[in-house]
């Protein structure tokens, strides 16, 4: 399959994140679309890499692209449960999970 | 000449005595330091006159005052004839101003009494320093001295701010001629690397100067004379100076400070007479200064204002000798002046001193039959003054009247209209005072009376100088060779060319006729029409108003040039510095602080704000971004 | 031995930190500075010619640690060392909230400010540039006046703007150093072009003029003056002016000779009319400590005229002047801090009569404000002479409009001394009696300094001869 596929996949997976972060007030969604981001990218990261493999003369390329995604992984799932536990500190404080209601920094 | 050294010494001392222990003094003893020191000046400049007589001029360094790359200035001082002559003036008439002022500031506490004396002798050492100094800036010292002296002593009744005030004219006046002064030693520094006399004056050294630089430098050091020694237009000064105790201003008028000026153009003659333009300036601000200080004069009341611009006047008559390259009659004029000046001073003193501080004329009258010695010695002063035939006056003002007719006759005949308004005033005030009924108060009456000892010992000294010094000066006229002054005088001006017009004999005895008839006249019609003035206290009109009113001169240098200064330093303080300079600076950290207040506002914590904020950057960037070889280049550039 | 005038005060500034009582605290300051004071004093009589000293200090970056002290370096240094001494006796009845850290900061900014006369090394002249600001910063915010935060913000941002475009123009002239050294004489062997040595020129010597301050830069000197305490000010305006000018003749003249010729004119052309102006402004001030600080400003200007002049007679007038300007301040300052305590006004115009309450110090303020004048006879009078001249060899106009401030300068000084001393006795003044004996000490000292320099100056002058030729590079 031709790479654009993949890369214009990952730009609308990714906007569907962006516009979600933008536009959504629920924590909860809002998280779920960084992971969407997130992820978009992961989809970009092993895609490139499948399309440069490795040869004789450089019997590495591509493999680093492979390992960022599992270092993109390892660390969204460590954001992950740092992220749902604030949230649900956060439901607890307020009774709520609205985004716009968490301007106490303000000033 | 070793000794000369010990002649401002003594008044330093003296000075340093009297001012240090002025607590401890009694008034004994600070009499008796305060004239000492005096005393013995006078004898020393007296060895030194009659050894400058056979041995001729010395000069002595002390040490290097001012030692630098282009220039080396000793402390150093000269005597000459015409140093030795001034030495004299100045401690002998100096001495008895002291003596008369022990008596006369009787009443002050012994502190004050102290502090008086001190400034006296600080002020004859100022004095002493600047006819003394061997070049400009030891002159430029004591130049500086006399004027901080007679701020002192003029504010020396320093609770009355009326008195403040005129010391601090006084200061400034002559800060404005210093500045001149001061100009001309840089000027001269700069083209001949000395200030010292002997270096200075040759024809050598003159020739390194061009006609240009030799205007300017005489031009600029005559400001210097116009501040000091009171001349148009910087006189101002001198009246107000009657602030001052009476001694004071016979020692300022008579003896020291006003002479300087006389003293340092004689002093450097050869410059003068290298300036055909500034002799013809200093000859006309001279007569001129002598004819309206004279019309001023006339109108006044006030017995030491009358005094005091007869001085501006007789100032006018030396200017106008010097322009006219009379040195010799100026510096006679300087001598019999010093005498019959100090004595009207004097005796206007005892009389204020009778009268219980009066100065008023018009409040006086009849003082003949109180104070005998007062009336006769001022009678005397005045017929000097006036220029009457054989007093002193008389034979060192025609010197300088003859000069200045075969200079140029209209000179002469303001001369002599000067020398008539002379006569006049000084006839009405003495006439005013002395003659006619008492004017003052019953209690005033009751007090009068003769001054002590040690005021009327130095008024009869002063009264036989003031008439005999003329006897020094005979015209050739009379006499071939007896001019003795001028004999003394030749070797400090042997340098200078010989006078091309000289007057027929004929001539000169017209003009010495022709002035005295006139000053006799003046004389009899004063005396006539004030030896029985009744009080009015009616305000003059017309001239008259103008001449009491001193020409207005001092409301338009108030309006012209104090009110405009002190308008403008206002506005350079709260305009220019407080809103301009300070306003820019503060309007930049105002600004700051704005901005940042407006930028403040983006920060509103509300996350989606700032997410929204980052993917607009983001987009931004690619956009403005999106060609590869852009963001290579930036990226170079950053690390570059 | 040099360093000694820098370690003195370091360790008795750290030490006073943490004395808690005020008497030691005040005890060990002034053993500190008299100890400074005679160190200094041994050294300008003993040495002759050049004194210095090398240690290694940063040398990955090529900075040692080298003082070297000249006969500019030795008079400022005196002059340091005597003013801390005074300072303290004359203002040792003030009452401050906590002694130990005032004595302490005034000691560091001593030092700091030795350090800036003897550093070598441009980075270590730096370092000792801010040393003596920051104490100096502290002094004002902690123990001023009223207005005091405000003053102090003024100050610092127009001196740390300063130190900023120093701290740049160092760095520039760093990198252009061949062998990467921060040594004074690498600096002085660069080979600049000609828009080198403009942005250098500027870099430095605006740094300087703010500390001078020059005309149009002067306005946080009034403010500071006006609201740090007493010592502060006295130490502010009797030394610490004084770096900007040592720092231009040490630094901007040598390094940059071609955009000082360049320069001159225009620098002139502020700096002499700053000395009208402020001069002008002194005659309506009536606050003393304001009338103080625009006759300072006018003298400065005077002086950084004079340097730019680049003429022989006008630098060496600079250097004596420095001295003496520091001298007669630090008696001005003296007196109106001693006014201000009897009468508890600095107004001129709610004073009046104080010669009859306090006739000794009538007597020394009358000498303080001759010398403010220059009248001959005085130190003072030895330095403007020079300078004039200096100014006039320059330019006959450049001098003749600068000797104009000698009337302006009587105008303003004897009025102060009027309104002060004469007259009537008002309702502030009834109450005046003479200063304590400490004052009136420090101020006879200063007379005393005043009237033998004034006579016999020939001790500064052959103390700076050696500045001048090495300046002006004339044998």
């Amino acid at each position: 399959m031709p790479i654009q596929y993949y890369i214009a996949l990952a730009v609308t997976l990714f906007s569907i994140g962006v516009v979600g972060v933008l536009i959504r007030r629920n924590a909860i969604i809002v998280f779920m679309c960084i992971e969407l981001m997130l992820n978009a990218a992961n989809l970009l990261l092993v895609a490139f890499s499948k399309t440069h493999p490795a040869t004789s003369v450089a019997p590495l390329a591509g493999i680093d692209g492979q390992l960022f995604v599992f270092f993109v992984m390892v660390v969204a799932a460590a954001e992950v449960s740092v992220g749902l536990a604030i949230i649900v500190m956060l439901y607890r404080n307020t009774h709520s999970v609205d985004v716009d209601f968490l301007n106490r920094l303000k000033n | 000449m070793n000794l000369a050294y010990l002649v401002p010494l003594f008044p330093l001392v003296g000075f340093l005595i009297n001012g240090l222990f002025r607590k401890q003094l009694s008034k004994q003893a600070v009499t008796l330091v305060g004239c000492g020191a005096l005393l013995a000046s006078f004898i020393v400049s007296l060895v030194l006159f009659c050894d400058v007589k056979t041995g001729g001029a010395a000069t002595r360094a002390y040490f290097d005052f001012i030692n630098v790359a282009d220039f080396k200035i000793p402390f150093a001082f000269q005597v000459d004839q015409l140093t030795a002559l001034f030495l004299l003036i100045i401690t002998g008439v100096g001495f008895l101003i002291h003596v008369y002022s022990s008596a006369y500031m009787h009443e002050e506490t012994s502190d004050h009494f102290a502090r008086y004396f001190a400034y006296l002798n600080l002020f004859v050492f100022s004095m002493l320093l600047l006819v003394m100094g061997a070049n400009f800036l030891i002159m430029f010292i004591g130049w500086e001295g006399v004027g901080l002296c007679s701020y002192l002593l003029i504010g020396y009744w320093f609770k009355n701010n009326q008195f403040n005030y005129a010391a601090r004219k006084a200061f400034v006046m002559n800060r404005i001629g210093d500045l001149g002064f001061l100009v001309a030693l840089f000027w001269i520094l700069a083209r001949a690397g000395t200030l010292t006399y002997s270096e200075l004056f040759t024809p050598a050294m003159l020739a390194k100067f061009s006609q240009a630089d030799i205007t300017a430098i005489t031009l600029l050091l005559f400001v210097g004379a116009t501040g000091k020694s009171a001349q148009i237009p910087l006189y101002t000064w001198l009246p107000d100076a009657m602030a001052g105790p009476t001694p004071v201003s016979a020692l300022i008028h008579a003896a020291t400070m006003v002479t300087a000026g006389i003293y340092m153009i004689a002093r450097s003659h050869l410059l003068y007479s290298l300036a055909p333009f500034t002799n013809q300036i200093i000859a006309i601000i001279g007569v001129a200064t002598a004819v309206f200080a004279a019309s001023i004069a006339l109108k006044q009341n006030d017995i030491k204002k009358v005094l005091a611009y007869s001085t501006v006047s007789q100032l006018g008559y030396m200017f106008l000798g010097l322009g006219v390259g009379a040195y010799g009659g100026a510096v006679f004029h300087v001598m019999t002046h010093a005498f019959f000046k100090a004595l009207l001073f004097l005796g206007a003193g005892s009389v204020i001193h009778a009268m219980g501080g009066q100065q008023d004329s018009r409040y006086m009258g009849g003082l003949k039959k109180y104070m005998p010695v007062t009336h006769i010695t001022f009678l005397l002063a005045c017929l000097a003054i006036a220029g009457v035939p054989p007093f002193s006056g008389f034979f060192s003002k025609d010197e300088i009247l003859a000069a200045a007719y075969a200079s140029s006759p209209v000179l002469y005949y303001f001369g002599v209209l000067g020398a008539l308004f002379t006569a006049f005033y000084m006839f009405r005030i003495y006439a005013m005072t002395f003659l006619g009924d008492f004017r003052g108060t019953h209690d005033q009456e009751h007090h009068l009376h003769e001054s002590p000892k040690a005021m009327t010992i130095p008024l009869s000294i002063l009264a036989v100088l003031a008439v005999v010094a003329g006897f020094v000066g005979i015209p050739a006229l009379f006499a071939p060779h007896a001019h003795l002054l001028e004999n003394f005088l030749a070797p400090v001006f042997s340098d200078l060319p010989e006078h091309a017009e000289h007057l027929s004999h004929g001539t000169e005895w017209m003009l010495m006729g022709v002035t005295t008839i006139l000053v006799i006249v003046s004389i009899v019609w004063a005396w006539k029409k004030f030896s029985s003035y009744q009080l009015d206290a009616s305000e003059p009109s017309g001239i008259g108003k103008v001449l009491a009113n001193k020409w207005y001169v001092d409301e338009i240098y108030d309006a012209v040039i104090a009110k405009p200064l002190l308008k403008f330093s206002g506005f350079l303080k709260n305009i220019i510095d407080k809103r301009v300079i300070d306003g820019i600076v503060n309007g930049t950290g105002r600004f700051v602080q704005y901005t940042s207040r407006q930028l403040r506002l983006v920060q509103s914590g509300q996350v989606g704000g700032y997410i929204l904020m980052m993917v607009l950057s983001l987009v931004v960037l690619f956009v403005a971004f999106w060609n590869q070889a852009y963001i290579l280049r930036f990226i170079h550039w950053i690390f570059k | 031995m040099i360093v000694l005038l820098i370690l003195i005060p370091v360790v008795a500034g750290v030490l006073s930190f943490f004395v808690k009582n005020g008497k030691a605290a005040r005890s060990l300051a002034l053993a500190g500075s008299l100890l400074t004071f005679l160190v200094a004093l041994l050294l300008v009589i003993t040495s002759k010619g050049t004194v210095t000293l090398e240690k290694e200090w940063l040398p990955q970056i090529g900075s040692n640690f080298s003082l070297s002290m000249d006969g500019m370096a030795k008079m400022l240094c005196l002059l340091n060392a005597v003013a801390l001494p005074l300072i303290l006796s004359s203002t040792i009845r003030e009452k401050y909230s906590d002694k130990g850290n005032f004595f302490g900061l005034l000691l560091l900014t001593q030092a700091g400010m030795m350090g800036v006369f003897l550093a070598a090394d441009v980075l270590l002249f730096y370092f000792f540039w801010e040393l003596a600001l920051i104490p100096i910063y502290f002094l004002c915010s902690q123990y001023g006046g009223d207005r005091k935060i405000q003053a102090t913000f003024k100050f610092f941002i127009y001196t740390f703007l300063g130190s900023l475009f120093l701290l740049i123009g160092i760095i520039y002239l760093y990198l252009k150093t061949p062998d990467h050294s921060f040594a004074l004489s690498s600096f002085y062997h660069l080979q600049l072009t000609g828009t080198e040595q403009n942005i250098g020129f500027w870099l430095f010597f605006v740094a300087f003029a703010i500390k001078m301050p020059v005309f149009p830069l002067h306005t946080w000197q009034p403010d500071a003056y006006e609201q740090a305490p007493s010592a502060g000010t006295m130490i502010l305006s009797a030394v610490m002016v004084k770096m900007g000018i040592y720092a231009t003749i040490r630094y901007v003249l040598p390094i940059f000779p071609a955009a000082t010729l360049s320069f001159n004119h225009i620098i002139i052309i502020f700096s002499v009319i700053g000395l009208l102006y402020a001069s002008f402004i002194a005659i309506r001030q009536d606050d003393l400590k304001r009338l103080i600080a625009y006759s300072s400003i006018a003298h400065i200007g005077l002086m950084c005229a004079a340097v730019f002049s680049l003429q022989q007679v006008g630098l060496q007038g600079v250097l004596v002047q420095m001295f003496n300007h520091g001298v007669n301040v630090l008696g001005l300052w003296i007196v109106a801090t001693a006014i201000e305590q009897q009468t508890g006004t600095r107004k001129l115009s709610e004073m009046g009569g104080l010669a009859m309450k306090a006739p000794v110090l009538a007597i020394l303020f009358m000498v303080m404000t001759l010398a403010n004048v220059s009248l001959p006879l005085t130190n003072s009078f030895i330095g403007e002479f020079l300078m004039f001249n200096g100014l006039f060899r320059y330019n006959v106009w450049a001098g003749a409009v600068a000797c104009i401030s000698i009337i302006l300068v009587a105008i303003y000084s004897l009025w102060a001394m009027q309104k002060m001393f004469y007259g009537e006795v008002s309702s502030f003044t009834q109450n005046a009696v003479e200063a304590p004996k400490n004052t009136q000490y420090a101020l006879i000292v200063i007379t005393i300094v005043i009237i033998i320099l004034g006579v016999y100056p020939a001790p500064l002058l052959d103390l700076t001869r050696d500045t001048v030729q090495a300046v002006l590079h004339v044998k």
